[in-house]
């Protein structure tokens, strides 16, 4: 379906994307995560047509979009803001992009009526927009982009400026009609539980390149890379320099303590390598590490402590603060 | 100064009765005792003889309705076409300050708003300095024979000089702050770049538009002093005929019903441009400038913007900078000399302003209409704001009086300066002699700027900082001092600048008004360039360029202490 190939784009000499390439197949969601400054909203607005990459092309079907201007392009695109016309109302709102494409009168008021139902807004027809709820406006900007019946869909953080009630409701509701209609779909987003619970694929984003790749699970389970895992906040994460191979594992030396560690990478003695360690992952490992309590914040169905050496763990009962004490862990291997 | 006394304790009831949230109804109209009885006094007592005068029956004949229809008609067709002009040259500029981003775009921004805040009478000075018959471009092609002065595209010219900043603020601020996601949105939802534009941008602007068109129309309507100076009297307006009637052939029925006339049509355009000017805040999210601008791609696209940016600067900076320059510049015959013009530097026409010569057209030298100005916009200052800041007081706290009482208030922006000058004639004819009617005329037309000058300062002062300072161990006084007056004198400042720069311009009353041995700087430029000589017209030009050098001064003043946001109507 929509294939990206090595887009590369700057401003004054500031690289903003640097060779980046992906696919979205049918029916497929793709988030794109990363921190403000990533370079996630401009990949979009290339895509959408609304800004020229410096070089690298784009494909849709097959067929380069390279001079197809962006009016022409029939991807939709969802604003953080909304970008809801402020001089036309709910339902005039929603039937531009269909006079746009000079639709026949019944076919417009059929087609808004509809989407109106998709995203629970009738009865919103005649309201002025500007009087509308933060959530209800952008319903009514989804509403637009689907009444258009769009090749793609693209969501620049849609729900950043939402409340956290309002967010996870639509957030169901955007999952479930992104699976009723099919449309293929990039979405934008810095915030990886949306990420997570939107995506069929994730692309993580930094410093204007991809830097992972994967099912949410694969992603969440493999970060790859020390700064994947501190981005998604897995745990621990420290570095650790090998010293010796032992059988099918590598013996690694920290700040921490010795570790021995699986990984399937081949390494040489004195390689720098970034560790993992989650905080649920007490008693699921052989690995040892010891320190003082520093610190004990219930949380719900847990405690979160924290060491003096600055390592946290998330543990069923509590120990004392100012406490010695040792858990096994499971240490992970970051490359 | 009996007077300025009372004001002053009125004033002080003012200030030691600001702190608390609200007035009293009896400090209320303690307040307003002052402005009121002067605006009865200066406007409405006039106003009345005037309306008085329009309805006898030596006013209402018909061949003075023939007339006024005729003078009318002309009015409305100079300024509609005006109008259209400015639009022409305003719109491409507002855009390109809205749109694009180009070397020494803040200079030539500025530049356009200086002939806003000119005196009329040194616009027509620099039109004529450079596109008259004594002008730079006869004296360096002096064959051509093109005449400039006396026609209707002088009158034009010089409104677009005026006016066109107005649109390149409204539209051009209306145009940046729009959310340049609306036009993607658009784009992306199959809208190509015309229908992005009929679509959605020009539905957003349309307030803006229609209220800075409106503004533009107003203002040409009114205009006096161009009319008077680059046209002549045969091109008459509704102003010019009431001056031709009250001075030149004397018919004062005639001028008083054109005046009302003059008067309903102001009103009723003032009314039109409060409706939509208040229409055109429905903006939901204005969007910082920055993200709107944009560099010129294509070699077309670069072209086309030297080219209209080059318009433009030459288009604002000719008539300004060609005033200065002929004040210095001499194209004469030597004195009594019928021989060769002779050409050079010359510093004649500035120390010919200090002799006075017999057979003179003053009866001083000329350089006391320069004195006398000062002296008249030193009182116009005093007047202004001791009327003015028990006023502010006031409506800075509205309660139903002042709802009522301010339209009231701004009443004489809506009035022409040369009705202001007939009215004062009809009711205090007696007392021409008397040197307080000028600076008198020249406070009710500078106290509605000075109000709105002085009212949103003290509105903005909240409460909360008050009652910070006083929680943080500030005494009352300290408060004062510490709080509300550091504000209020930047707006003071402002407002006195204000009321300086509008006395030391003001045409139209000051034309009527004035005895003929108290000129002020505009009427000797006006006397000056009426009389024929070379050596009358030098000094035209430097009188015109020591009042554009006090009013530049004035203006740099005012935008060195104004606060952003206030001052406005």
């Amino acid at each position: 379906m929509l294939e990206i190939q090595h887009i590369f784009k700057g401003y004054d000499g500031k690289p903003i994307l640097q060779d980046v390439s992906f696919l979205v197949e049918v029916g497929e969601t793709v988030c794109l995560l990363g921190a403000s400054g990533s370079g996630k909203s401009t990949l979009l607005r290339i895509i959408a047509g609304l800004e020229d990459a410096d070089s690298g092309s784009i494909s849709f079907d097959g067929r380069d979009l390279s001079s197809t201007p962006a009016h022409l392009r029939d991807f939709g695109l969802v604003f953080q803001d909304y970008a809801l016309f402020p001089h036309l109302n709910v339902s005039e709102n929603v039937a531009f992009g269909l006079k746009m494409r000079r639709l026949p009168q019944n076919e417009v008021a059929e087609r808004v009526a509809n989407s109106l139902e998709m995203v629970n807004l009738r009865g919103f027809e005649n309201r002025q927009v500007t009087d509308l709820s933060g959530g209800e406006q952008q319903r009514v900007a989804l509403a637009r982009v689907l009444a258009t019946r769009p090749r793609l869909l693209m969501f620049d953080e849609p729900l950043g400026a939402l409340d956290r009630t309002l967010r996870e409701d639509l957030l169901n509701e955007l999952r479930s009609i992104l699976h009723q209609t099919n449309i293929p779909a990039i979405y934008v987003t810095h915030d990886q539980e949306e990420a997570f619970a939107m995506a069929d694929r994730i692309l993580i984003l930094h410093g204007g390149e991809i830097v992972r790749e994967g099912a949410p699970a694969d992603v969440w389970a493999n970060p790859e890379s020390a700064f994947v895992a501190r981005f998604l906040g897995l745990g621990n994460v420290f570095e650790g320099e090998v010293r010796e191979k032992l059988d099918k594992k590598w013996g690694v030396e920290s700040a921490f303590g010795g570790f021995d560690i699986a990984c399937e990478h081949e390494h040489r003695k004195g390689d720098h390598v970034h560790l993992l360690v989650r905080p649920h992952s007490v008693g699921k490992g052989s690995n040892i590490v010891q320190g003082i309590v520093s610190d004990v914040i219930f949380q719900q169905d847990r405690f979160k402590l924290t060491l003096d050496n600055g390592l946290y763990f998330y543990l069923p009962s509590p120990p004392k603060v100012g406490e010695r004490i040792q858990v096994s862990v499971k240490v992970e291997c970051l490359l | 100064m009996e007077t300025g006394k009372q004001v002053s304790q009125g004033v002080h009831a003012g200030v030691s009765m600001v702190v608390p949230v609200s007035l009293s109804a009896r400090s209320r109209i303690l307040l307003w005792i002052l402005p009121l009885s002067f605006l009865i006094i200066a406007f409405f007592h006039p106003l009345s003889r005037i309306l008085a005068l329009t309805f006898e029956p030596q006013a209402l004949t018909t061949e003075h309705i023939q007339l006024a229809a005729h003078v009318l008609l002309f009015t409305f067709y100079q300024a509609i076409l005006s109008t259209l002009l400015t639009l022409i040259l305003g719109l491409p500029a507002a855009y390109l300050f809205a749109r694009y981003n180009f070397h020494g775009k803040s200079l030539l921004r500025a530049l356009t708003a200086v002939p806003f805040m000119l005196p009329t009478v040194v616009v027509a000075a620099g039109f004529s300095a450079l596109l008259g018959p004594r002008g730079l471009i006869h004296t360096i092609f002096p064959l051509s024979t093109f005449q400039f002065i006396g026609t209707l595209s002088a009158i034009l010219l010089a409104h677009v000089f005026y006016n066109t900043t107005i649109i390149i603020r409204v539209v051009g601020n209306a145009l940046s702050s729009l959310d340049p996601k609306l036009e993607a949105a658009a784009r992306s939802l199959g809208a190509d770049s015309p229908r992005v534009w009929w679509h959605v941008t020009l539905p957003l602007l349309r307030p803006a538009l229609l209220a800075s068109t409106l503004l533009v129309f107003l203002f040409d309507f009114t205009s006096f002093g161009v009319i008077l100076l680059l046209g002549g009297s045969q091109f008459a307006t509704l102003e010019v005929e009431i001056y031709l009637r009250v001075l030149r052939l004397p018919d004062l029925p005639l001028a008083a019903l054109l005046s009302v006339i003059q008067l309903v049509c102001t009103i009723l355009f003032s009314i039109l441009y409060s409706r939509v000017a208040t229409r055109s805040t429905i903006q939901t999210n204005p969007r910082s400038a920055q993200s709107n601008l944009r560099q010129p791609k294509t070699i077309r696209e670069k072209i086309a913007l030297a080219c209209f940016i080059f318009l433009l600067t030459s288009f604002f900076l000719l008539p300004l900078s060609a005033l200065p320059f002929r004040s210095f510049f001499r194209v004469e015959a030597d004195r009594g000399d019928r021989g060769e013009v002779q050409y050079g530097f010359t510093t004649d026409y500035y120390s010919e302003l200090f002799i006075n010569r017999r057979g003179s057209i003053f009866y001083v030298p000329p350089i006391r209409a320069t004195v006398n100005s000062l002296a008249y916009a030193g009182g116009t200052v005093l007047f202004s704001l001791l009327l003015g800041f028990p006023a502010a007081f006031a409506l800075a706290r509205p309660t139903r009086l002042e709802r009522i009482l301010d339209p009231l208030i701004m009443l004489p922006l809506g009035s022409s300066a040369v009705m202001l000058g007939l009215g004062f004639i009809l009711s205090y004819g007696a007392w021409l002699t008397s040197p307080l009617l000028v600076p008198f005329a020249h406070t009710l037309v500078a106290l509605p700027f000075v109000i709105r000058t002085l009212q949103p300062a003290i509105a903005s002062i909240p409460q909360r900082l008050r009652q910070a300072a006083a929680s943080l161990g500030a005494s009352p006084l300290e408060v004062w001092k510490n709080i509300d007056l550091p504000i209020l004198r930047r707006a003071t400042l402002a407002a006195g600048t204000f009321a300086f720069t509008i006395s030391l311009g003001e045409f139209g009353a000051t034309l009527l008004i004035s005895r003929p041995e108290y000129p002020t700087i505009p009427v000797a430029i006006e006397r000056f360039l009426s009389q024929p000589g070379g050596l009358n017209y030098g000094q035209a030009m430097a009188m015109a360029t020591i009042l554009m050098s006090l009013t530049v001064a004035s203006i740099l003043l005012i935008e060195r202490v104004r606060i952003p946001g206030s001052g406005e109507f």
